[in-house]
């Protein structure tokens, strides 16, 4: 049995931890830094319910181990919301009841928000497609699809407010 | 074809000028303002920061201090004899703590046995054999996760492998004896009738015609998507047992711990967290529980169990398994006048559903359905397999599924023997007159089917339909619609019929509003995601113009909530939610007094106004219920107590009904057999809607529950008795792209009975979704002889009625 | 399901990826790991030691070259998706990319890795079969290229030598009235395939020139179905040519009985995907797009 020393950035905070070469990424995310919001839903890669962010990728943390992380920079559910402030798919599930037990719901967010970050103005086939890997049991994906629709919607009013063009649409 | 272009030509949009015309029975009706947020408002969820931001406390977030890890050893085998367990190895091994085997559990005074939720006994870890693939053999206790992980590598059982029995009809033959242990020595456990025989035999020798049908209800298995599990921390010093645990009867549960360890009952806590779904699957006491918790009494330290997917899939309760042969009769003029139905429920190695002591067969006499007949007979017969025991529910109040699926197939049968549209048959059999008395014993509380149907039809676009599926014949092209308009039966129930394990099966609230006008209210039942702290507090809010964002609900601790039993059955708002409603109503009867004190005035000169008493005729006096609550601590009346609370444990009078028609349109791929679903409109009828965002929820949920057994999902067992479908992998969850856009709608037709008028939603689309699918695929291919098609319908069944009938691509 | 104990290694050259394959008889190699870290969490696949190569950059790469895509052995599924040059050029790939896994999975899986492991019913092999590609192989004694018709030499097994590493796969450039297509049946997204066809024709005229077509999860080892490509070249494609090419097909398939259907349907559904994978192929042929 091998051990490493890693060093990975988690939601923009270094950390540097000894980890068997075998911890796969969602038990060193949710035992090791005890960012629980990864959740864990099957064993044959099936799921989704681990999905966070490598890179900026979206992967299913259940199928990496932690040492191929190191040097990576992770983001799980706890850091998508800044300084407080929900980001829009976090308020997307929310006002379009994307949700119901909430176990599927951080793995179907961090799936989305590369997905959104790709793919900005994506259709329904689209979204459908995007979050293919991530299976819900509860909400039978139609208020997902509209929750990721609601925050895609969002993200381009900031960008028309950012920009400062249209006073009034 | 498995391709982005092709696999969305389903969500079309609706055709122009479809959508139903709004009318009296559609309205949902909103008595509070926003801020109040009673009944009828769409409010967003008060669960929901807290399971965005990945802040929910789920039993695998549990962590305490010195806490263990348990893992089990399980049976490669469906049927073989235990002849030795050898665990030095494992036992030698770093971080090892304890095995638990069973004869550990028996000398721990017979805990090797568990009684289950129908009166049976099912095996906790076997002594002498094992009797299911996958069956939990011994446990190993460890200091981490992966050591208890390698532990159970290291752990040797050596087997005598006997002959499996896996088919049902098989085991009626009582060739191979699955529970050695019983004094009878027979697979057969019990025989269940209802209705009445020689009535309905003697309607079908006075028919004009009988149609006959067998059809398999295949095992099912929940899936919610987290998996079981617990956590038990024992304090040898208190002698409290403080458990976390999936559960979604905790109280219940409680009890069951109780009378099995013999621990007192008042010294152990069941905590039900944040769950990740139930659907029924969180029900019964698997004996990994009870492993874990004798773990962390024999340890005295806390014990983690989290069971893999492929464990959950693998050993928990199954759902359906029934084989089923149904005849319905009808007169000349093509009115159904009769039922009869045989039934074989394969067990798997215990009775471990998880229905009402007295129903065996669950509520499967439901199954003359939305139809006014003479008659029915239904007889059901439960036999033991050598499979992972269950009945649970996969979302369904115990067995109804089972009986919607298969009175919704033969009717359309019978419509094909008639010749008749299968839309005109329901229509002309519908009952009509309410509260009505089924031939096999139920008492409706209330309906109207032609308007869900009526509303159904518009929605969908029937005729135009039915005019695109002639052309499309014409030209070769396969394209079905299918019709399902069920009803269900919901609320378990009344005391005098319903209980578990001889407990009532009541629910309860308790209700307190404290000083400042801020309440919290405590419930008997547990949420998995049905959205109970919203809903209910929505109940308060309508009830005392509370706003629901004062009233915090809570569930699932043992230590605080009121007893109940649990969430399932859609018995929540039916039971609970009433509970919650009668509640309020003693708060509200208190208030009053108080109000009528503190304006100075007799209580009859009173009225109630949303949030607050007033004076008839001069609504400028008036207490709200804030002014009332801190007076209720700060100035209440000679005399009375202080404090505004109150608890109340329902007893419903009935159970519901709640009914709808389901819409379906299929395109078959007339080279490959693959079934697409283009459209789907689901109306549905719960009575007075509570929160219409949370139903069309659960109707979108329910339905994709019902898709997936109808096209995909089946727990398939090789001759030996193996798991075939034992992981994801293999058992097939629909994802975002297989699940068509739903089309929902509803028509509003109150419980003469419940105090809101509501009857319960969560099922009735897992309920009355999969016939119509089925029903559309037959349609699809009725011009070729096709009468029935078992589900899943998998691309292969479809293909070989094509070839069959000559059709190729 | 936790895997068991193994000792890890991530070279960060390819010279010391292929030393330590030398050092350690039976070490697997680590790429997207997503098929082999589900086996070792079953305990399928219990390696002693791994090679991580994810740390090999410069073999994560999407390259036109002269005559020939160049696609590193390291390069993720999800960049084929994302690949321009893919997407216009090489419709054959593009189709099967869309249908390996799932997205989170494509993240992470590489298309050597796709290929390397053999097995039957992953998706490359059937589309560089069809496309005719090579597969470029670094070990001790230097660089070869191996032809994919000889790289798939057994179920789980091709002709890497232990110390070679997969580093290249070359997609010969479609000519002009080439086109291709892959057509896949799969039980719900995500699943493997219950049959998929890879087609990669070259037109001359309305007659076929060439044509290589390629199965998915009919036989033991990824195989070409040859009496079909015979059936097409030099034809045009009628009703009467394609259904013969299906039929051709479905007899040289080898499927065996599971979940996912008889012998009898997959074969009839690869008769099925051929006749519309071929009749895809041509129309993107006649409309220009590879």
């Amino acid at each position: 049995m091998s051990k490493h020393t890693i060093t990975l950035t988690v939601n923009g905070n270094e950390f540097t931890r000894e980890v068997e070469s075998r911890t796969l990424l969602v038990h060193f995310v949710r035992e090791d830094l005890d960012l629980t919001g990864t959740h864990i839903g099957c064993d044959t890669t099936s799921c989704g319910a681990c999905t966070l962010l490598v890179n900026g990728r979206a992967i299913k943390s259940c199928t990496m181990f932690a040492v191929q992380a190191n040097g990576a920079a992770v983001e799980t559910i706890e850091g998508v919301a800044q300084n407080g402030d929900l980001h829009p798919l976090q308020e997307g599930f929310w006002e379009k009841h994307g949700l119901q037990c909430g176990y599927c719901t951080p793995g179907m967010i961090m799936s989305a928000k590369q997905l959104l970050e790709q793919n900005p103005n994506p259709t329904e086939e689209e979204i459908r497609w995007g979050i293919s890997g991530n299976l819900c049991r509860c909400t039978g994906y139609n208020k997902i699809v509209e929750a990721i629709q609601y925050a895609a919607a969002k993200a381009r009013e900031g960008q028309t407010e950012a920009g400062g063009e249209e006073a009034s649409s | 074809m498995s391709h982005l272009d092709d696999r969305f030509e389903h969500h079309t949009p609706k055709p122009e000028g479809a959508s139903a015309k709004v009318d009296l029975v559609d309205e949902v009706q909103i008595k509070t303002p926003p801020e109040i947020c009673g009944m009828g408002h769409r409010m967003k969820r008060k669960e929901d920061p807290r399971f965005i931001q990945g802040k929910g406390n789920y039993v695998d977030d549990v962590k305490l201090p010195g806490m263990l890890y348990m893992d089990i050893v399980r049976s490669p085998y469906a049927h073989a004899r235990i002849v030795s367990i050898d665990d030095s190895e494992a036992l030698a091994t770093e971080g090892v703590v304890a095995v638990i085997k069973g004869q550990d559990l028996e000398a721990a005074g017979g805990l090797h046995w568990m009684p289950t939720l129908m009166s049976d006994t099912q095996m906790v870890l076997p002594i002498d054999k094992v009797v299911y693939y996958a069956q939990e053999v011994c446990a190993v206790v460890a200091t981490d996760r992966y050591i208890a992980a390698d532990a159970i590598e290291k752990i040797f059982v050596e087997y005598e492998p006997l002959e499996p029995v896996v088919d049902p009809h098989e085991a009626m033959k009582d060739k191979v004896i699955v529970r050695e242990d019983k004094e009878q020595k027979t697979n057969h456990i019990w025989h269940w009738e209802a209705g009445d025989k020689e009535a309905t035999d003697r309607v079908f020798s006075e028919a004009a015609h009988v149609v006959e049908q067998t059809m398999h209800i295949p095992r099912l298995h929940v899936s919610s998507i987290e998996t079981c599990g617990m956590v038990a921390n024992y304090n040898k010093a208190t002698e409290h047992m403080q458990i976390y645990m999936t559960s979604q009867a905790p109280h219940a549960h409680r009890t069951v711990f109780a009378l099995v360890s013999g621990l007192p009952e008042h010294k152990i806590q069941i905590i039900s967290p944040d769950i990740g779904g139930g659907f029924g699957g969180k029900v019964p006491v698997y004996p990994g529980y009870v492993c874990c918790a004798v773990a962390s009494l024999v340890t005295g330290k806390p014990v983690k169990w989290i069971e893999d997917r492929s464990e959950n899939l693998q050993a928990d309760s199954f759902a359906r398994d029934y084989h089923i042969t149904a005849e319905m009769a009808a007169d000349a003029d093509g009115m159904i006048t009769g039922l009869r139905v045989k039934t074989l429920s394969d067990c798997g190695a215990a009775d471990a559903a998880a229905n009402p002591s007295k129903f065996p067969a669950g509520l499967y006499s439901i199954c003359t359905g939305s139809y006014d007949m003479q008659a029915a007979h239904i007889e059901v017969d439960g036999v033991y397999t050598t499979k992972p025991p269950g009945g649970v529910a996969y979302r369904c109040s115990f067995r109804v599924t089972e009986a919607v699926h298969m009175i919704e197939r033969v009717t359309d049968i019978m419509a094909a023997e008639l010749g008749q549209d299968p839309a005109e048959l329901r229509r002309k059999n519908f009952i009509r007159e309410f509260p009505y008395k089924s031939p096999t014993g139920w008492e409706y509380d209330s309906g109207n089917y032609e308007a869900a149907l009526d509303k159904a039809m518009e929605t969908i676009g029937y005729a135009e339909l039915r005019r695109e599926q002639a052309e499309k014949r014409a030209r070769g092209e396969l394209m079905g619609i299918g019709i399902s308009s069920f009803t269900e039966v919901v609320g378990a129930g009344p005391s005098r019929d319903y209980d578990i394990l001889g407990i009532k099966m009541f629910d309860s609230a308790e209700i307190r509003i404290h000083p400042t006008g801020k309440a919290i209210a405590r419930f008997g039942t547990k949420s998995q995601g049905q959205g109970h702290e919203t809903t209910y507090a929505q109940i308060i809010a309508e009830e005392l113009g509370l706003p629901a964002a004062d009233v915090q609900v809570e569930e699932g601790d043992t230590d605080t909530a009121p007893y109940g039993l649990g969430t399932y059955a859609s018995r929540s708002t039916p039971t609970a939610g009433a509970a919650g409603a009668m509640a309020a109503r003693k708060i509200k009867a208190k208030a009053k007094k108080i109000a009528a004190y503190l304006l100075e005035v007799g209580e009859d000169d009173l009225e109630w106004n949303v949030d607050r008493f007033q004076v008839k005729g001069s609504p400028e006096q008036a207490k709200t219920i804030q002014d009332i609550a801190f007076a209720a601590y700060t100035n209440h009346p000679p005399g009375m107590e202080a404090g505004l609370e109150a608890t109340d444990y329902y007893d419903p009078p009935n159970l519901t009904f709640p009914f709808g028609t389901y819409i379906c349109v299929v395109d078959i791929d007339k080279g490959t057999g693959e079934v697409k679903v283009r459209r789907f409109v689901a109306i549905d009828d719960c009575g007075h809607i509570i929160n219409p965002m949370v139903v069309e929820g659960q109707v979108h949920g329910g339905l994709t529950m019902g898709l997936a057994p109808a096209l995909f999902e089946e727990i398939v067992y090789d001759e030996n008795g193996q798991n075939l479908s034992g992981t994801f992998a293999d058992y097939l969850l629909p994802t975002a792209v297989e699940s068509p856009k739903w089309e929902t709608g509803h028509t509003i037709t109150p419980s003469p009975h419940h105090p809101l008028g509501a009857k319960g939603i969560g099922e009735s689309p897992t309920v009355g979704a999969p016939p119509a699918i089925v029903n559309a695929v037959v349609d699809a291919l009725s011009h070729l002889g096709v009468k029935h098609i078992e589900i899943p319908i998998t691309p292969e069944k479809v293909w070989k009625l094509l070839r069959e009938a000559g059709v190729t691509d | 399901m936790i895997p068991g104990q193994f000792d890890y290694h991530a070279p960060t050259s390819l010279d010391e990826a292929v030393a330590l394959l030398g050092q350690h008889g039976g070490a697997k190699i680590l790429a997207g790991g997503q098929s082999l870290i589900p086996a070792m969490r079953f305990r399928l696949a219990l390696p002693e030691v791994l090679i991580d190569i994810n740390g090999l950059a410069d073999l994560d790469y999407i390259r036109e070259a002269v005559g020939h895509l160049a696609i590193g052995g390291l390069t993720r599924e999800s960049a084929l998706e994302e690949s321009a040059a893919v997407q216009s050029r090489y419709p054959l790939l593009a189709d099967t990319a869309r249908v390996i896994a799932d997205p989170l999975v494509r993240n992470l899986a590489t298309v050597g890795g796709n290929l390397a492991h053999a097995d039957p019913a992953n998706d490359h092999p059937a589309a560089m079969l069809a496309y005719n590609a090579q597969v470029v192989a670094h070990g001790p004694q230097g660089t070869r290229t191996i032809a994919i018709d000889d790289f798939f030499t057994g179920l789980f097994e091709n002709s890497l030598a232990d110390d070679e590493i997969l580093t290249e796969i070359r997609i010969p450039e479609p000519g002009a009235g080439a086109g291709g297509a892959y057509l896949k049946v799969e039980r719900k997204v995500g699943d493997y395939a219950i049959s998929a066809v890879a087609v990669q024709l070259a037109m001359s005229g309305d007659s076929v020139s060439a044509a290589r077509i390629g199965l998915t999860n009919v036989s033991p080892v990824p195989m070409r179905a040859s009496g079909a490509e015979q059936a097409v070249v030099g034809q045009r494609l009628t009703e009467e040519v394609l259904e013969a090419a299906g039929r051709a097909a479905a007899a040289e398939c080898d499927p065996s009985a599971d979940l996912r259907g008889s012998v009898d349907y997959k074969r009839d559904l690869t008769r099925v995907l051929t006749k519309r994978a071929l009749r895809k192929a041509a129309e993107r042929a006649a409309g220009g797009t590879s």
